[in-house]
C-alpha cells in the first residue's frame, strides 16, 4: 500500500531547467520525511507539486490516498502547507489571517474563532493577536504561517523549510509542535537547510540534488554510507603526531588522517567504545599525553556535502558523455541510488532513533 | 497543553458544501478581508476619490463653455452632461484596484496559501471584485455629492436615477473582472498598477464621456458608438435626465437602446472576463 504521500516520477521543468527531474517518494502514514538539498535541487517545487499548486510534466503523485493530479480539490481538504515564504495577510491581525484561513477551510465561524485563539496561544502570538501581521516580526510571521498551516491540524502536513528565521527558543518549540503532530498522527514532508533538524525530526532523510533523489534512508543510515566510525586524538605534544599515529593505525581498518597544526589524528574503525577504550589504554601504556580523544560518527553534514558534492561531479560527467542518462524521459531512476537502499546492512534498522512516537513506530515498521 | 496533536481537536478533512453557497460564502470570506484590507489603507481610497473630484471641477469649469452639447455653450448645460461621463469613468478605475491588488497577492504568496485550501475556485477573485464594488459604491456617492454641490441635477426621478447609478455599478464590477485578469497575467504590482490603468484613457476619452461623438472623425465616431463604455455613459445620462434638448442621438444600435446596450456589454464582460480569469488563477503560479 502506497504511503500518505506517494510520488512516481515526478519532472517538472521551467524552459531549459529541470526542476523536477524524476523524483520517487513514498512516506508511510505517521512518519517525518526530510528533504534535504543545496539550494535550487527542487525542495521547494516537489511541495508545489504534492500541494496541488504546480503540474508536473510528468508522473504521478498521491496524497493522502487522493490523486494529487485527478482531484486536487480534495486533495486540499487533507493537507496542511506552510511554504517557503510566509503567506499571511499583513494587513490583517495574526487573529484575522487565521480566522479567515478556517472559514476558507470550511470551518464554521465561531470554530475557526475558537481554534485561532488556541494556535495564537500555541504559537506565543498571544499578545500580538491583534495587531496587524505588518508589526510582526521575521519570525513571528513564520509562527503565524504555521498556525495557518494547522488550522485543521490536517492529516497530511507539508512545511518548506519551516524553521528557517527562527530563533532558537522558537525553534526548539517548532520542533514540539511537530513532534506533537506526529505523534498525533500526522504524516509530514519537511524541507530544511538544517541538518540537525531532519537529524532530530525525520525518521527518513531524501537527498534530493538536480531535481533528482540520490540518496535516502534513515539518518543512521546514511551516516554509515558516508563511513562509518572514526577514533580521534588529539595529542598534546606536536612530536607524539607520529607514534600516535602508529598506534591508531594498528587499531584501525583503513589509513590514518593527520593535522600537523591542531595535532589530530584520525583513523576509521569498527568496534565501538570497547576499542576506545584499548587505544586510550595503549596511548597511556606509551606515556602519550592528549588532550582530547573520541569516536566520531560522521553528522548529516558529512553525509550531505559528500553525496551532493559526489552528485555534482557525477552531472559534470554525464554533460559531457553522449548518453547523458540525467535526462532520461521517462523519469526512471537508476545507478546509485538504487545502490543507496539494497546496499545497506539489514542491521541499520535496529540501529535507527525513534525520534517521535516511541515504540508504535517501530512496531509499525516491523509491520511493514 | 495540547492543541496540536489533540485528536478531538483534528477537524481535519471539513465537508465541502460545494455548489453555490460555498462559493457565495468563500466569496464573502475573502470581500471581507479586501474591505478590512482597504479599511486599514484609507490612503489608496482616499486617491482614488482626490481624481474624479479634480476632474468634477476641472472639466466643469475649465471646458465648461467652451464645448458645446446640442447647439447650447451654456457652462451649466455641458455640465449637467458631463457628470456621466465621469462618473462612468470612475467606475471604470475599480479595474486598477483589482489588478494592483491581486498582483500584490500574488506577489506575497498568498494566493499560493489560497490555492492550497479547499475553498470554491472563484473565490478569491470573486471576493476581490466584490469588494472594489463596494468602494466604488462609496467612491459615487462621495462623486455625487460633490457633482450636487457644483450644480448637477437629476431630473427624471429618483428610481430611474438608481437605476443609473445601479447601470454604472455593474460596468465598475464588469471592468474590475478585466482588472483581475491583469493582476494575474503581470509579473509585479507595479506593472499591475499601471497596465491596470493607461488602456483606460483611450477607452473613456474615445467615447461620448466628455464630449459629443458627433463632432469626431468618422472613424472615432464609430468606435465611440459601439465602446461598451459609452453605452452606460448615455444610459445613464438619459436615466438621469441630463440629455439637453436638442442633443443628436448617434443612430448606432447602442446610442438607441443604451440601457440595453450597457446591460449586455457588461454581462459579456463579466461572463467572458471571468472565465479567463477564473482558468488563469487555477494555473498561476507566483
Ligand atoms: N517558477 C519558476 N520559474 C522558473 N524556474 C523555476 C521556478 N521555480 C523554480 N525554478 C527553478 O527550479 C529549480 C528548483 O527550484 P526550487 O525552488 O524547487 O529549489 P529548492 O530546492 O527549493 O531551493 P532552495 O533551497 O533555494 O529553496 C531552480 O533551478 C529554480 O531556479
Ligand atoms: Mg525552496
Amino acid at each position: 500500500m502506497p504511503g500518505a504521500i506517494y510520488a512516481e516520477g515526478l519532472v517538472k521543468t521551467f524552459g531549459d531547467v529541470r526542476a523536477l527531474d524524476g523524483v520517487d517518494l513514498d512516506v508511510p502514514e505517521g512518519t517525518v520525511l526530510g528533504l534535504l538539498g543545496p539550494n535550487g535541487a527542487g525542495k521547494t517545487t516537489a511541495v508545489r507539486v504534492l500541494t496541488t499548486l504546480i503540474k508536473p510534466n510528468s508522473g504521478r503523485a498521491v496524497v493522502a490516498g487522493i490523486d494529487v493530479l485527478k482531484n486536487p480539490t480534495e486533495v486540499r481538504r487533507h493537507i496542511g502547507l506552510s511554504g517557503q515564504f510566509a503567506a499571511v495577510d499583513e494587513y490583517l491581525t495574526g487573529r484575522e489571517n487565521l480566522r479567515m484561513v478556517g472559514q476558507l477551510y470550511q470551518m464554521s465561524a465561531r470554530d475557526a474563532k475558537v481554534r485561532a485563539g488556541q494556535l495564537l496561544e500555541r504559537f506565543n502570538l498571544g499578545e500580538a493577536a491583534d495587531r496587524t501581521a505588518k508589526t510582526y516580526s521575521g519570525g513571528m510571521r513564520r509562527r503565524l504561517d504555521l498556525a495557518a498551516a494547522l488550522v485543521v491540524s490536517p492529516p497530511v502536513m507539508f512545511m518548506d523549510e519551516p524553521t528557517t528565521g527562527l530563533d532558537p527558543r522558537n525553534r526548539q518549540q517548532l520542533w514540539e509542535v511537530i513532534q506533537e503532530l506526529v505523534a498525533g498522527g500526522t504524516t509530514l514532508l519537511l524541507t530544511t537547510q538544517y541538518l540537525e533538524e531532519a537529524d532530530h525530526l525525520a525518521h527518513d532523510i531524501a537527498v534530493v540534488d538536480h531535481g533528482r533523489v540520490i540518496a535516502r534512508g534513515t539518518s543512521d543510515r546514511l551516516k554509515a554510507r558516508t563511513g562509518g566510525e572514526r577514533v580521534e586524538v588529539v595529542v598534546h605534544e606536536a612530536r607524539d603526531i607520529s607514534v600516535a599515529d602508529g598506534i591508531l593505525r594498528s587499531f584501525g581498518k583503513g589509513g590514518s588522517k593527520i593535522e600537523e597544526h591542531t595535532r589530530k589524528v584520525t583513523v576509521p574503525v569498527s568496534g565501538g567504545a570497547k576499542l576506545l577504550a584499548e587505544v586510550i589504554r595503549e596511548l597511556d601504556a606509551r606515556g602519550i599525553e592528549i588532550d582530547d580523544i573520541g569516536l566520531r560518527r560522521p553528522t548529516l553534514d558529512d553525509v550531505f556535502i559528500s553525496l551532493t558534492g559526489h552528485a555534482a561531479e557525477v552531472e559534470e560527467e554525464r554533460a559531457n558523455g553522449a548518453g547523458k542518462p540525467g535526462g532520461k524521459p521517462d523519469g526512471t531512476q537508476e545507478g546509485e541510488r538504487e545502490g543507496v537502499r539494497e546496499g545497506e546492512p539489514e542491521g541499520e534498522r535496529e540501529r535507527r532513533r525513534p525520534v517521535v512516537g516511541g515504540p508504535t513506530r517501530q512496531d509499525e515498521e516491523a509491520a511493514t | 497543553m495540547s492543541v496540536i496533536g489533540n485528536t478531538a481537536l483534528r477537524t481535519a478533512a471539513p465537508r465541502a458544501r460545494g455548489g453555490v453557497v460555498q462559493s457565495a460564502r468563500d466569496s464573502l470570506v475573502v470581500a471581507k478581508r479586501n474591505l478590512i484590507r482597504m479599511a486599514r489603507i484609507p490612503e489608496v481610497v482616499i486617491f482614488g476619490l482626490i481624481q474624479p473630484i479634480m476632474f468634477v471641477v476641472l472639466f466643469s469649469y475649465v471646458f465648461g463653455g467652451s464645448i458645446a452639447v446640442g447647439g447650447s455653450t451654456d457652462p451649466s448645460t455641458y455640465r449637467q452632461f458631463l457628470m456621466a461621463g465621469i462618473f462612468a469613468q470612475t467606475v471604470t478605475f475599480a479595474t486598477a484596484g483589482a489588478s494592483a491588488g491581486i498582483a500584490d497577492d500574488m506577489h506575497k504568496g498568498l494566493i499560493d496559501r489560497f490555492r492550497s485550501l479547499p475553498m470554491a475556485r472563484g473565490a478569491v477573485l470573486t471576493g476581490r471584485t466584490l469588494a472594489d464594488l463596494v468602494q466604488t459604491a462609496l467612491t459615487l456617492v462621495v462623486l455625487a455629492i460633490v457633482a450636487v454641490i457644483v450644480g448637477w441635477r437629476i431630473h427624471e426621478g429618483i428610481l430611474k436615477a438608481l437605476a443609473g447609478f445601479a447601470l454604472l455599478l455593474l460596468l465598475g464590477y464588469a471592468f474590475s473582472w478585466i482588472g483581475a485578469l491583469i493582476g494575474l497575467s503581470v509579473r509585479t504590482p507595479e506593472a499591475a498598477t499601471s497596465g491596470g490603468l493607461i488602456w483606460l484613457f483611450p477607452l473613456t476619452f474615445i467615447s461620448n464621456a466628455f464630449v459629443p461623438s458627433d463632432n469626431m472623425p468618422t472613424a472615432l465616431r464609430y468606435i465611440a458608438e459601439w465602446n461598451p463604455f459609452s453605452a452606460t455613459v448615455q444610459a445613464a445620462r438619459q436615466l438621469f435626465g441630463n440629455l439637453p434638448v436638442g442633443y443628436p442621438v448617434p443612430s448606432a444600435w447602442p446610442m438607441q437602446h443604451p440601457v440595453w446596450a450597457s446591460l449586455i456589454w457588461s454581462v459579456v464582460i463579466i461572463v467572458a472576463f471571468r472565465t479567463l480569469s477564473v482558468r488563469k488563477y487555477r494555473s498561476a503560479t507566483a
